[in-house]
């Protein structure tokens, strides 16, 4: 693409404790109105790339040691997890992190906090939630912390929403959902984009579904970006589908692949 | 049994009660925002009071010593969360601890630095008076006689009580706290500013500590031994629960009542004096083996 990328994670490591080195060399680009996907196995990186963007790393002694990240252009090494969330940038946690003794509709207020808004237009905002979640506005009395997995992801996404950003990190939404959940998520998540849009940077070990949905794709290992490309090229290329598809049609699951060869690599 | 004087008694305890509640919602303050227990909060309150009465017997006018003394506190909260806790924030949750230990003995210095070391006594100016509570059945025996100052102290601190719970229950602050309570890093997540939250935290436990401890200090005069006032929260938490505000309440009122009903009650039954340092905890936990996760402890909300 040849615009400014909204997002650009300019080959960064990521060091945790001072010591522990999680991701060395990473650089992923999201353009405005993009959904990229983020594919890998466990502990490949994921999780810490996005919690690099959104400055969570802080708060598990992490930091950014070397390379830097851009927001709109601007250098973010500076910024707070507050100040990216004012700025528009919302990262959904991997495993939904839903405040479980708030109802939902709380859950979904405290997205709407760095607002500062008024009552009436946080109203419209919790009714134009409710429209693209369905499913929880009939919980929406119910504890968070009783909802289903599929309707905690939603509250997750939907408290995301109520801050009306600009790029959502979205971090493993699949995790212990069944296949027509993810395909209801990930319908969600198009929808997000396409009508309101808003910028994904969604990171899956679900590589099927992922680049369904994705325009681009990246493929980290061991805190490494060893591929990069279109979403629909990554899906067809042989490799890929070998090693995380499961090549013949049956799923492999994500997590059992130790190693493969890069036979093609399109770019790094 | 003389039921007239066993509910004089019990009034009399809840009345107390209501102050232990005020002192463990302090402590459920700053344990929900940030899981620590804060190990000065006796100090903070002795600090209080005697800030309080130095400068009103250096002539300074009751409402405007109270009104310094106030923002004193309040300020003192936002430098603790400067020094403190933010400088904390990513650390274990001992180191955070063994920071409020040290905060405990660097205001128990300043203190006594700054003002002294002597017990000064505070006059609120609320008199002790006995006053009639019932006595509309005296041929009855049904006439119960409870302190004035019982009665004003229980309103005042059931005021701030129900200031507080309004306060967490209804504004997004409260629910802010609420949702840093029960997950941290989800609260940053979506942008609650943790740090803001420990400011305003810290400081409405100054001006608990404040309120507590000129009331307490009316009672037994202002010096070192106010520190322990505190010490009657702790029951309390263990009954109501370290998150809970309804918890602190009713936990606060049961200890009072039983701490008064067991001096008068129990007592002669167990050797009679100094009941009254340990019944309390007597009462915790045998309530805790009823009901091991207190009154109000916050259930585990978890879906199989
Ligand atoms: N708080 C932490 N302290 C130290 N090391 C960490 C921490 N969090 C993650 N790591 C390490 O960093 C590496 C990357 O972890 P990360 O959580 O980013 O992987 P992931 O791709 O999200 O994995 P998963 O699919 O299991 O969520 C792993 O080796 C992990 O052990
Ligand atoms: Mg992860």
């Amino acid at each position: 693409m040849s615009s400014e990328p909204i997002l650009s994670i300019k080959n960064i490591e990521v060091l945790y404790s001072r010591v522990i080195s999680a991701l060395h060399g990473v650089s992923i680009d999201v353009h405005k109105g993009e959904i990229v996907s983020l594919l890998g196995a466990n502990g490949s990186g994921k999780t810490t790339t996005c919690k690099a963007v959104s400055r969570l790393l802080e708060a598990e002694r992490g930091e950014v040691s070397k390379g830097s990240i851009e927001y709109k252009g601007k250098d973010i090494s500076n910024l707070t997890a507050f100040d990216m969330v004012k700025a528009g940038v919302v990262q959904v946690l991997e495993g939904r992190h839903i405040f479980g003794h708030l109802t939902v509709e709380e859950n979904l207020l405290t997205g709407s906090f760095i607002r500062n808004a008024d009552t009436a237009s946080v109203k419209k905002d919790l009714e134009y939630v409710y429209d693209r979640f369905e499913r929880i506005r009939t919980r929406r009395k119910n504890l968070g912390g009783l909802c289903s997995g599929g309707e905690q992801q939603m509250v997750a996404m939907g408290r995301a929403m109520m801050a009306r950003p600009n790029l959502i990190l979205l971090d493993e939404p699949s995790m212990g959902l069944a296949p027509q959940l993810v395909e209801e998520i990930f319908e969600i998540v198009k929808t997000l984009n396409e009508e309101d849009g808003v910028s994904f940077l969604v990171s899956e070990q679900n590589a099927n579904v992922a680049l369904k949905y994705a325009s681009v794709g990246y493929i980290i290992e061991n805190g490494r970006v060893v591929l990069k490309g279109d979403a629909k090229e990554l899906s067809d290329s042989e490799s890929v589908k070998e090693m995380y598809m499961g090549g013949g049609g049956d799923e492999v699951s994500f997590r059992d692949v130790k190693f493969y060869h890069r036979r093609k690599p399109c770019m790094v | 049994m003389d039921y007239a004087f066993f509910i004089e008694v019990l009034v009399g305890g809840l009345l107390s009660g209501i102050m232990y509640s005020l002192v463990a919602i302090g402590f459920v303050l700053i344990y929900k925002s940030s899981g620590v227990f804060n190990f000065a909060q006796g100090t903070m309150l002795l600090l209080a009071a005697l800030t309080f009465v130095s400068l009103t017997e250096r002539m300074v006018n009751f409402w405007v010593a109270f009104a310094i003394t106030l923002m004193i506190m309040v300020v003192l909260g936002i430098i603790i969360e400067r020094t403190v806790m933010r400088p904390l924030a990513n650390q274990s949750l001992l180191s955070l601890f063994m920071a409020t230990v040290g905060l405990n003995y660097f205001l128990e210095g300043l203190a006594q630095g700054v003002w002294d070391s002597a017990v000064h006594g505070v006059n609120l100016g609320i008199s002790n008076d006995p006053i009639f509570l019932i006595d509309k059945f005296p041929e009855m025996g049904l006439d119960i006689i409870v302190s004035y100052f019982d009665m004003a102290a229980a309103g005042i601190a059931g005021l701030m009580i129900l200031g507080l719970s309004l306060f967490f229950t209804f504004t997004r602050t409260g629910l802010s706290l609420r949702a840093v309570s029960d997950d941290h890093l989800a609260a940053m997540a979506v942008g609650i500013p943790l740090s803001r939250i420990w400011a305003i935290v810290w400081a409405v436990t100054g001006v608990i500590c404040l309120i507590a401890g000129l009331l307490w200090g009316d009672r037994v005069s202002v010096s070192f031994t106010l520190t322990s006032a505190v010490l009657k929260g702790l029951p309390v938490i263990l009954i109501g629960g370290l998150t809970s505000i309804p918890g602190a309440i009713v936990g606060g009122l049961i200890i009072g009542a039983s701490e008064k009903l067991g001096e008068i009650y129990v007592a002669e039954w167990i050797g009679g004096q100094g009941i009254e340092h340990w019944w309390a905890y007597t009462t915790a936990l045998l309530f805790l083996m009823v009901r091991p996760t207190g009154i109000f402890g916050e259930k585990e909300i978890e879906r199989v």
